[in-house]
């Protein structure tokens, strides 16, 4: 969809990764740029995911469609940073190419460290590596019950885009 | 499409406008026709704002040829949705199938316009195919 807005403002720098902190349960976290390096943690994580917490058809559920899709995230134009706790990946931030120079984002966090501010540094920590990497334009659907989500991609600088289909569709410039 | 009524062949409706999904759906539909006996009737929407209606229709003919299966195509003028209710509505189609969604660059299953609509409107059953 070429069609898609995006806000006329670039946001302010977000941080970028690395970034060490313990989470609201005091669990040390390091957000950190990942790559294809990560694929059997991620393997890892994706099979503990549980599938309540899937969205529009992602994470797939069984391996062999979990490593399609990861080889898709974790192609060389795409851009990952995932959060580590105790050796594992506890939470995954992805931005895929589009065909109109702009990036699809998407974020997982595992369910037991939902809820603990993971996600919100993990975003940051995504947008923040995009402006490192040169990206203006970022977009974004979400479930339009989901309204946690949505405030905080509105707490980030998203705006809605498009309100007029099945999921909301939100935006943000970064550059 | 497996539920048959009294073991009835079903009378099925399926509608595209002729995207990649669409054509899937084609596919999987005439091999359940040809196992179930069904009738298939496809509807090529009005989608002439992104594809030319005759290029769609040519593309269905073609496929429907490799399939080696002869089915009913209609051209459909009009609104997609609803068009596509109305004429599973006034014919009295058992059923009507559309196409899954397409995928987002993230693999994310995107529902159309033509999904929501008939989904919420159809007054009979409606399958997605995946």
């Amino acid at each position: 969809m070429s069609d898609r807005m995006y806000p006329d403002d670039p946001v302010d720098p977000f941080p970028e990764p690395p970034v060490r902190f313990d989470d609201r349960e005091g669990r040390p976290i390091a957000v950190e740029a990942s790559g294809a390096d990560d694929l059997e943690s991620l393997v890892e994580m994706y099979r503990a995911f549980d599938p309540a917490d899937r969205a529009q058809g992602i994470p797939p559920i069984d391996e062999a469609a979990i490593r399609d899709w990861l080889a898709v995230l974790l192609d060389e134009d795409a851009i990952n940073v995932v959060a580590r706790h105790d050796g594992g990946i506890v939470g995954h931030a992805i931005l895929v190419p589009d065909q109109n120079e702009a990036y699809e984002l998407a974020v997982f966090v595992l369910g037991e460290f939902q809820g603990a501010g993971i996600g919100t540094r993990l975003l940051k920590g995504l947008l923040g590596q995009g402006q490192r990497e040169g990206i203006e334009k970022v977009w974004l659907t979400v479930e339009r019950w989901n309204k946690p989500a949505k405030n905080l991609y509105q707490k980030l600088g998203f705006e809605t885009s498009n309100a007029e289909s099945f999921e909301l569709e939100m935006a943000i410039r970064l550059a | 499409m497996t539920e048959r009524r009294d073991g009835a062949r079903m009378n099925v409706l399926l509608g595209t406008g002729g995207s990649p999904d669409g054509l899937d759906a084609l596919s999987e539909t005439v091999e359940r026709a040809r196992e179930a006996g069904d009738e298939l009737t496809v509807a090529v929407l009005d989608t002439s704002a992104e594809a030319d209606p005759e290029d769609v229709e040519s593309r269905v003919r073609d496929r429907l040829d490799e399939l080696d299966y002869d089915a009913d195509v209609r051209r459909i003028t009009g609104h997609p949705g609803s068009q596509l209710v109305e004429l599973a509505a006034s014919e009295e189609f058992d059923r009507i199938v559309i196409g899954g969604g397409q995928r987002s660059p993230l693999g994310k299953i995107e529902l159309g316009e033509l999904a929501e609509f008939v989904l919420l409107n159809a007054d009979r059953s409606v399958t997605l195919v995946r």
